[in-house]
C-alpha cells in the first residue's frame, strides 16, 4: 500500500543581458527576481532554518566540500510567492521553484505558471535598467559552451524506502527517458560527430551515485534534505532531467516517476535489467535519435533503451493492476500517455514532434537547414535552437509552434494564469501562499516546511509545517477566512 | 481543485482517441499536409521573429554554470 507522494520542480533559467552596459548575470538575475511585486507588495523572505544541502542519503558517508554557499547569504534576491512557490537567485541564474503538488497535471499547471512569472519579471527588470536593455530568459538547460544548469525534479518518498533500491530500479529508467524528457541540443560536449541530440544535460554527468550538484554530476544525486519530517520521509532529488515547454513531456516526466516510486515502495517490480555502464549509455542514448541504440547489459546481453521503457510500463501496468489501491485518474492518463509516445516511437520517434521538445525542435530545426541549405555546426541555426527556449510568448519558437496549434496542450492558458497568483489547494504550499497573500506584512519569512509570523507582540513565532499532506484548503480554509490576522491565527492554532 | 476532476476526464478522452488510433498528435483533427503547412509558415516568419544579428547573439550567449 503506497503513501502519497508529492513532487516539486526547480528551474535555473538561463539569463542574457542586452544593452548598452554590460550587467553580470548574478546581479541581472537579482535585479528580474527582485522586480517580480504582486503591485504594491514587499517581499516575503527565504526561511533557511532547515537547510542542509550536505546531508547524504547514502549512510555513513561524509559529504564533500565543495557545494556553494546559499545564494541570500550574500545578499541576493530570494522569496516566496502566493502561489506557493520560491523565487530567487541560485548560481547566477533566477530560479524558480514550483510549490509541492501531489500529481503531473497539477505540476505541469505550476511550473508552467513560472515561465509567467519568469517572462513578466524580466521586462520588469529591463525597464529599470537603461534605454535599450532588454533582459532575456530561456527556460534551458546549456548555452552549447561548456556550462550546464539544472531542472530538478524533487519527490517526497518514505524514508522506509532503502536508498540502494531506489538506486539500482532508478538507473535504467533514468537511461531510458530522454525519449520523452529530452529538450533536444545541436551539437555535443563529449563528440563532434553528434549534431542533434536527445537531451541539454546528458553530456555533463559524469558518475552514477553522488551527492554533487555543479560538478561530477551523478546520474543518482543522494542530496538527503526533506524540508519536512525526516524521520518520515526522504527527499530524491532528480537532477538528469532536462527544462520541459512541451507540456506532454512534463506531464510523462513527473507523472510516470510518481507511479514508479509507488511500485518501488511497495517493491513490486521484477528484477530490473542492469546496465554494464549507465553513464556512457546516458551520453548514448542522447546521442541517438532512433531509440534504438544496444546498451550493453552486466549480465552480456544488450538492450535499447525504447525496450527499457516497455520494460518499465509492463512492470508499472502490471502492479497497478495487482495493488489494492485504485489509480486516480490523473494516474491513468498517464499510463495511457506512456504508452502512446511508446507506440509512436516504435514506429518513429521523430513523430512525437508536437509531444516533446527535442522532436519539436528537431523538426523546425531540419526544415529551417534544408531551406538555407545550414550544417549542424551553422550559428543561425544554433539561434534557433536558442530561441525555441525563449519564454517570451512573442518570440519564443515553442510559443509559435503552440499558437498555431502545432503543440498538443494539456491545461489551459486560464489554469496557468490563476496559477501565478494562487497555490495548489491540496498540499502545505496552500497555507503558504494564502498566508503571504492575506497577511503579507505578518509574514516574516517562509520556508518549505516553516513560516514565520509576527503577531505584533514580544517574540516573533515559527509555525511548523513539516507534513506537506497538511495545510490544504480543506483542512485550513475555513479557519484563516474566521481570522482577521496572524494573532487570531495563532491563537486558533494553538487553540 | 474544484473543477480538476471534469478537466482530467477531458484529457484522458483525448489521450484514449489518441492511444487508439496510435497516431502521432498533430493536433484536432489536422492532416499530415496541415502540420507541414504548419512548420512551413513558421519558417517563412522565423526570420522576421529571430534576434537580430542571430549569428552574434549566439556567439555571445555564454552562462555561468549551475546546478
Amino acid at each position: 500500500m503506497s503513501t502519497p507522494k508529492y513532487v516539486g520542480v526547480e528551474t535555473e533559467y538561463g539569463i542574457t543581458v542586452d544593452g548598452p552596459n554590460p550587467v553580470n548575470p548574478v546581479l541581472a538575475s537579482s535585479m528580474v527576481v527582485g522586480a517580480y511585486r504582486a503591485a504594491g507588495d514587499d517581499d516575503v523572505r527565504w526561511d533557511h532554518t532547515d537547510e542542509s544541502p550536505q546531508r547524504d542519503a547514502r549512510v555513513g558517508t561524509v559529504p564533500e566540500p565543495g557545494e556553494p554557499m546559499i545564494d541570500d547569504e550574500l545578499g541576493l534576491a530570494n522569496t516566496v510567492l502566493t502561489n506557493g512557490a520560491r523565487f530567487y537567485v541560485d548560481h547566477a541564474h533566477p530560479e524558480y521553484a514550483t510549490p509541492e503538488c501531489t500529481n503531473a497535471r497539477d505540476l505541469v499547471v505550476w511550473d508552467r505558471a513560472g515561465e509567467l512569472i519568469l517572462a513578466d519579471a524580466a521586462e520588469r527588470a529591463a525597464a529599470s535598467l537603461p534605454a535599450g536593455s532588454r533582459v532575456l530568459i530561456h527556460k534551458n538547460n546549456t548555452d552549447g559552451k561548456g556550462a550546464a544548469y539544472g531542472t530538478h525534479e524533487n519527490y517526497l518518498v518514505p524514508r522506509t524506502v532503502p536508498f540502494g533500491r531506489l538506486t539500482r530500479q532508478l538507473l535504467p529508467f533514468f537511461v531510458s527517458r530522454p525519449l520523452y524528457t529530452g529538450a533536444g541540443r545541436i551539437g555535443s560536449e563529449l563528440d563532434g560527430r553528434v549534431g542533434f541530440q536527445l537531451t541539454q544535460r546528458a553530456d555533463f554527468f559524469e558518475v552514477e551515485v553522488g551527492l554533487e550538484t555543479t560538478l561530477k554530476r551523478p546520474l543518482m544525486n543522494t542530496r538527503d534534505e526533506p524540508h519536512a519530517d525526516p524521520e518520515r520521509y526522504r527527499r530524491l532529488h532528480v537532477i538528469n532531467g532536462d527544462a520541459n515547454l512541451c507540456e506532454v513531456a512534463t506531464f510523462l516526466k513527473v507523472g510516470t516517476m510518481l507511479l514508479l516510486l509507488d511500485a518501488i515502495e511497495d517493491d513490486a517490480l521484477p528484477a530490473v535489467p542492469v546496465l554494464a555502464e549507465p553513464v556512457a549509455a546516458f551520453h548514448a542514448v542522447s546521442h541517438d535519435l532512433t531509440a534504438r541504440v544496444e546498451l550493453p547489459l552486466e549480465d552480456g546481453g544488450t538492450i535499447t533503451p525504447l525496450a527499457l521503457q516497455r520494460w518499465y510500463l509492463d512492470a508499472v501496468r502490471r502492479y497497478v493492476k495487482d495493488r489494492d489501491q485504485p489509480l486516480d485518474a490523473t494516474g491513468e492518463e498517464v499510463l495511457t500517455r506512456w504508452e502512446a509516445v511508446l507506440a509512436t516511437a516504435e514506429e518513429d520517434p521523430r513523430l512525437l514532434a508536437g509531444q516533446v521538445d527535442w522532436a519539436t525542435k528537431l523538426e523546425l530545426l531540419e526544415g529551417y537547414r534544408a531551406r538555407h541549405g545550414l550544417e549542424w555546426t551553422s550559428d543561425r541555426l544554433k539561434m534557433v535552437d536558442l530561441q525555441y527556449h525563449d519564454v517570451r510568448r512573442d518570440k519564443g519558437l515553442y510559443h509559435r509552434l503552440a499558437a498555431r496549434g502545432r503543440i498538443e496542450r494539456l491545461v489551459g492558458d486560464d489554469e496557468v494564469a490563476a496559477a501565478v497568483r494562487t497555490p495548489p489547494e491540496d498540499t502545505r504550499a496552500w497555507f503558504r501562499g494564502e498566508c503571504i497573500r492575506r497577511f503579507r506584512s505578518q509574514v516574516v519569512a517562509a520556508g518549505w516546511d516553516a513560516l514565520i509570523l509576527d503577531p505584533g507582540q514580544d517574540s516573533l513565532q515559527r509555525v511548523p509545517m513539516m507534513e506537506p499532506g497538511r495545510g490544504t484548503r480543506v483542512q485550513v480554509g475555513a479557519l484563516l477566512d474566521e481570522v482577521e490576522d496572524v494573532a487570531g491565527l495563532l491563537a486558533r492554532l494553538r487553540a | 481543485m474544484s473543477d480538476g476532476g471534469q478537466a482530467h476526464r477531458r484529457s484522458s478522452d483525448q489521450a484514449d482517441t489518441q492511444a487508439e488510433e496510435h497516431a502521432p498528435v498533430e493536433g484536432e483533427g489536422a492532416t499530415a499536409r496541415e502540420v507541414v503547412d504548419d512548420v512551413d509558415e513558421l519558417l517563412d516568419e522565423i526570420d522576421d521573429v529571430l534576434e537580430e544579428n542571430a549569428e552574434e547573439f549566439v556567439r555571445g550567449y555564454v552562462q555561468k554554470g549551475g546546478q
